[in-house]
């Protein structure tokens, strides 16, 4: 069977039995692709095992990008380019430049940051999102495995198992 | 489930001989290098012959000693009322967080009456040593050699409604005033909050609120007007509007790390065990923001400073910076407060475990401590000022003692405010 494709869906009401669900399935051998609610509930990524974002190391690094940018730019502005002489300060007054250096810093790990977490998060322009199930946008949590990465369990016993972690509905859905 | 209820809430803090006897041995070794550097002071005093030529006063060895009394004496009523300020800020923001931990604040307090009379002792014996404006002959219009003109026009900040250059009434008045407007709602805030223990629902929380959110009002303006009393009329010629704003940022950012630094003392000693690495993890980021708010307030003040280069303004920064004794102690104080805040707390490792706070909290202390120095002693001392064992007895003397009556006061009563309505979603925090 091909991956990514075919899913059982488990429907919960309530975010406290999906937490516990959560800890069931995992611990009964069975591999969750994905869980989505409608709201951020505390404490679902320790239980889902995820590891902590990388993201600021990426802000991080935009943040030094536009630092240096910033003082490259304005030293060769003032110094090189085109030296003024303004309120009898040296070309290359360093206090006068932490103001843009400031604001390009905080602008470049703000954009930065945003565009490495709209491209590792699926969330370019053109991309097709992947709707699990509509009502995950308003009032249920959906939780999704695969089933061919779970090949060794059997659709109906994943089924079963859903049910009895408090799983209101359980549904399969497939996708192209 | 689990509950906060499951823990020893009536758990009080045993202030055991051993964390006494460290707290003596600071004590005592910063009493040794305070008179070891009295001595240096009244035996080595090389520079006198050199004072009497450049300035026509003469440099007594008990000037740097008053110096050193009143940047002690800003700095740890700072921190005292700090504990007073963060604890309101959690009544007013109906804080839930903090709720294991607003004892450790309170306890900070306990420090305000022994400033009172610190503060007021001192500016009694050391006035004419420590602030140039006391002087009498500066408002003598017939003393053609020392009247001040600038001085004379800012003279009734000090002496009103009484004549200039006689006794600073509306000082003296302020002065009382602060201590006395901080230390009531010290008690009162103290008072409210151990009766609470006796009671159930959440009415002393909501009377406690409504005295929080007053004393945040008269916060802010005594903060700001102390701030100029205490320290911006040093340089009596010298002002910047940013002043009260900068002494309560280098206040906040050492407050905040004395707060840490006792939470995480205590956890370490096995109490506060609602209090996780969640609470520490906030307080922290405290640290790490505060310490980047003071460091944007800094360099605001200097930037206008600098760039418009006004005599009268930049004289301020010329003194400290131009200065062989002052200027290695800006770096000193920028490399303390901002580099090192910003780059060990950046992560949240960092903020989560105790060994990293623990450093860089101690080190903010010192850095915050070198703050204040470079406010007193350029305008009182001059060339005569430094860093040396005076400066270091000094501190370790007044830091020790800080100490002990804090952790005096958590022995006193209960660790934690265990009625406190919000303790349950404290014990639940989560980030």
């Amino acid at each position: 069977m091909e991956r990514d494709k075919n899913f059982v869906l488990g429907v919960f009401e309530d975010e406290d039995v999906l937490l516990e669900a959560v800890a069931k399935v995992r611990g009964s051998g069975v591999k969750i692709h994905e869980v989505y609610s409608p709201f951020p509930v505390h404490g679902l990524d320790e239980e889902l095992g995820y590891k902590r974002s990388k993201l600021p190391i990426a802000a991080f690094l935009f943040g030094m990008l536009g630092t240096c940018l910033a003082l490259t730019m304005q030293f060769y502005m003032m110094k090189i380019d085109w030296p003024m002489i303004i309120g009898g300060k040296d070309h290359a007054g360093l206090p006068n430049f932490i103001p843009v250096t400031f604001e390009l810093t905080v602008l470049l790990a703000a954009f930065g940051m945003v565009g490495v977490f709209m491209i590792t998060s699926n969330l370019k322009p053109w991309a097709q999102p992947r709707i699990f199930d509509l009502r995950i946008t308003d009032d249920k949590h959906v939780m999704a495995i695969d089933l061919a990465t779970n090949a060794a369990v059997g659709e109906a016993q994943i089924g079963d198992i859903l049910k009895s972690c408090g799983a209101s509905e359980v549904n399969k859905k497939s996708f192209e | 489930m689990a509950h906060v209820s499951n823990y020893n809430l009536d758990q009080k803090f045993d202030f055991t001989a051993s964390t006494k006897k460290a707290l003596f041995i600071g004590l005592g070794i910063g009493a040794v290098l305070l008179i070891l550097g009295i001595l240096m002071a009244i035996f080595g005093g090389g520079d006198h012959g050199h004072a009497e030529e450049a300035g026509g006063h003469a440099f007594h060895w008990y000037q740097r000693l008053y110096a050193n009394l009143w940047i002690n004496n800003v700095y740890f009523t700072g921190i005292a009322v700090i504990g007073v300020f963060f604890f309101a800020i959690q009544y007013a923001a109906q804080a839930g967080w903090s709720a294991g931990i607003l004892r450790v604040m309170l306890s900070l307090g306990n420090w305000l009456p022994i400033a009172a009379v610190l503060m007021i002792v001192t500016f009694f014996i050391a006035n004419h040593d420590l602030f140039h404006w006391t002087h009498s002959y500066l408002f003598d219009k017939d003393d053609l050699e020392h009247y001040d003109k600038i001085i004379d026009g800012k003279g009734s900040f000090f002496y009103w409604p009484m004549e200039k250059g006689t006794f600073p009434i509306f000082y003296i008045v302020r002065m009382f005033a602060f201590f006395g407007i901080w230390i009531f709602f010290f008690n009162k805030l103290k008072n409210l909050s151990f009766a609470e223990d006796d009671l159930t629902g959440s009415h002393n929380w909501s009377v406690i609120r409504k005295w929080s959110a007053i004393f945040l009002i008269l916060f802010g303006i005594t903060s700001s007007i102390s701030a100029w009393d205490w320290v911006m009329s040093i340089d009596t010629h010298w002002f910047s509007t940013m002043f009260g704003w900068y002494v309560f940022a280098s206040w906040f950012v050492a407050g905040l790390s004395v707060i840490t630094l006792i939470t995480v003392f205590l956890k370490e000693k096995g109490y506060l065990e609602m209090v996780n690495e969640n609470h520490i993890h906030d307080l922290g980021k405290f640290v790490f923001a505060f310490s980047i708010f003071w460091t944007y307030i800094w360099f605001s003040q200097f930037l206008l400073i600098y760039y418009a280069n006004i005599p009268e303004e930049s004289v301020y920064f010329v003194e400290r910076l131009s200065s062989d004794v002052y200027s290695p102690f800006i770096f000193v104080n920028l490399a303390l407060n901002f580099v090192l805040p910003f780059l060990v707390l950046m992560t949240r490792d960092a903020k989560r475990h105790a060994i990293f706070l623990k450093v860089v909290c101690s080190l903010i202390i010192l850095g915050h401590w070198f703050d204040f120095f470079l406010m007193v002693q350029p305008g009182t001392l001059g060339h005569n000022g430094g860093f040396g064992l005076m400066e270091v007895g000094m501190l370790l003397v007044f830091a020790s003692a800080f100490g002990f009556v804090a952790l005096k006061s958590l022995a006193k009563n209960k660790l934690v405010a265990k009625n406190h309505p919000m303790l349950e979603e404290s014990y639940h925090h989560h980030i």
